[in-house]
């Protein structure tokens, strides 16, 4: 197990990113809601930089009560990084894709100890 | 705790990828995984990629042939603003490609670029060395619904031109870089005289016909086409589009949809009249390209027509066998966008096409469902021999290139 240190923690600010090379591997670490999740740098779809996308707010399309629908609209409880390749979008809280949940980005392991973050791989 | 630099994670210089990051920067991972694979000695054609011409338009109407249209074109670029490119036609404003900015090299390609050479040049070398490519077929991207010009002539100026800017522009510079030429396929005579002037151009390995259009393939008209380009052994390519105002599709609300069918469904009709009308019979030798319609369209239309053709072999006389026979036969196949969520449907539609001989890889970079080489190395349940064909070596065959590698990674 190898631990790099990325920076200090105050250093990724809410709705902020720092995507780093640990040796081989990249990661991407986002804080989202206050919190720090990291991810490899790695679309599941056909390996591009997915940590390297833009990020949105989850599309949505409300249905009334008359099963109706007329705008769509941005859900800011859920936050997506789409993959710059080809768009592939998942959440940065659970990884887990826009659409079918067996699609998924591959968890990193953080640490924080004294205000630094660490990947630990 | 001391942190030696060894352990000390470096930040990537791009933190995010947007229209003006380096192709070289977007394609890293690409290029890795070339390397990985050992592409260095594996030949790898590209027979679909693009470049966005009407960046140069107002450099490429200086190509019209006519002195009067080339004037105007000239005048409407120095002098006319907030206007699209001189003579286009098309869904300008509709091209929702990016996903709302989400793929951005889509979008745009706004890197810097000072090579000295035309930047086509360089953002196409860029893109080859990034994926491991050693020939690159480029395509324009606008252009490919000029087939429904309302000015018929229309396609014959600008056709005419962007192959003649193109040749002295971009493939003249390099010869890993090649095209197969605008066909202006709604005047027939002119679409001969294309072929003799340009067969045999630098970079010219075959001719291509935007697909979305409302002209028959099959129609009298084009015979002497088909004829000329088999007499030369130069292939037929058929570029599918799509397009917004066809009303087989009118009800479509989204982007999603219309690209899933319209790139598609003109190869299909196409295809269709090819088949039924016994163009392979007529032209044996003449070998036809479909290109990025994806392959998922192929097993459903070869059951379809073989079930209706032996209901009815009456209407379709000309037949000596079966439509999927001389769709697995005499036709050949770009790869790009390959269906790969269902596998084992990929697996059935690579046997049924016999893609060992008729398949060729294609990116379609820049686009937003581009593909990779890697995508067919990787495929559990090809041989390698299979897989270098499809590659490299189908389209050495096709187009007579040297199938010497010619990359470095």
């Amino acid at each position: 197990m190898a631990e790099y240190l990325v920076c200090s923690e105050d250093e990724i600010a809410d709705g902020g990113r720092k995507v780093v090379a640990c040796g081989e591997r990249e990661i991407g670490i986002f804080r989202v809601k206050g919190a720090l999740h990291a991810w490899h740098n790695m679309c599941p779809h056909r390996q591009g930089p997915i940590c390297q996308g833009r990020i949105y707010p989850q599309v949505i399309e409300p249905v009334d009560e008359r099963q109706e629908v007329r705008t769509l609209q941005y859900n800011e409880e859920n936050m997506h990084v789409a993959c710059p390749w080809h768009g592939w979008e998942f959440n940065l809280e659970t990884g887990r894709n826009a659409g079918p949940a067996k699609y998924r980005l591959h968890r990193a392991e953080l640490a924080i100890r004294e205000g630094q973050v660490y990947v630990v791989l | 705790m001391d942190i030696s630099n060894k352990d000390r994670a470096r930040e990537l210089p791009v933190q995010q990828i947007d229209v003006f990051t380096d192709t070289r920067d977007i394609l890293a991972h690409a290029n890795r995984a070339a390397k990985k694979r050992g592409f260095e000695d594996w030949l790898i054609c590209d027979v679909d990629a693009h470049h966005t011409e009407t960046i140069s338009w107002h450099e490429l109407v200086q190509y019209i042939e006519d002195p009067v249209i080339r004037h105007q074109a000239m005048l409407f670029h120095d002098e006319k603003m907030g206007t699209a490119s001189y003579g286009l036609n098309g869904d300008m404003g509709l091209k929702y490609q990016d996903v709302g900015g989400r793929i951005p090299h889509q979008a745009g390609i706004r890197e810097k670029v000072d090579d000295g050479v035309h930047r086509d040049v360089t953002l196409s070398r860029r893109a080859m060395s990034a994926l491991g490519v050693d020939y690159m077929v480029l395509f324009p991207t606008p252009m490919l619904t000029l087939g429904l010009h309302p000015q018929p002539e229309m396609e014959v100026y600008l056709g005419r031109a962007y192959n003649r800017w193109l040749i002295d522009k971009v493939l003249s510079k390099d010869d890993r870089l090649k095209t197969l030429a605008y066909l202006p396929f709604n005047v027939p005579k002119e679409a001969e005289r294309t072929i003799e002037e340009f067969s045999g151009q630098p970079g010219v390995i075959g001719f291509c016909v935007p697909s979305v259009r409302h002209k028959a393939v099959h129609h009298n008209d084009y015979m002497r086409i088909y004829a000329m380009l088999e007499e030369r052994n130069l292939p037929i390519a058929f570029h599918a589009a799509y397009h917004w105002q066809d009303q087989s599709l009118a009800t479509i609300n989204r982007f999603l949809g219309m690209h899933a069918l319209g790139f598609v469904w003109c190869n299909m009709v196409h295809m269709t009249n090819w088949i039924l009308n016994g163009i392979p019979e007529r032209f044996p030798k003449l070998k036809s390209i479909w290109v990025e319609s994806g392959l998922a369209w192929i097993p459903f239309l070869m059951q379809r027509l073989d079930d209706q053709y032996l209901m009815r072999p009456s209407e379709a006389p000309q037949l000596k066998k079966l439509p999927s026979e001389y769709m697995r036969e005499n036709c050949w196949y770009t790869t790009q966008p390959m269906e790969t969520v269902n596998m084992k449907a990929l697996q059935l539609t690579l046997e049924m096409i016999n893609a060992e001989s008729q398949l060729l890889f294609a990116s379609d970079w820049p686009h937003f469902d581009f593909d990779l080489p890697q995508e067919i190395y990787d495929l559990p349940f090809l041989s390698e021999q299979a897989k270098r064909n499809i590659l490299g070596l189908n389209a050495a065959k096709l187009f007579n290139l040297d199938p010497t590698v010619r990359k470095t990674l």
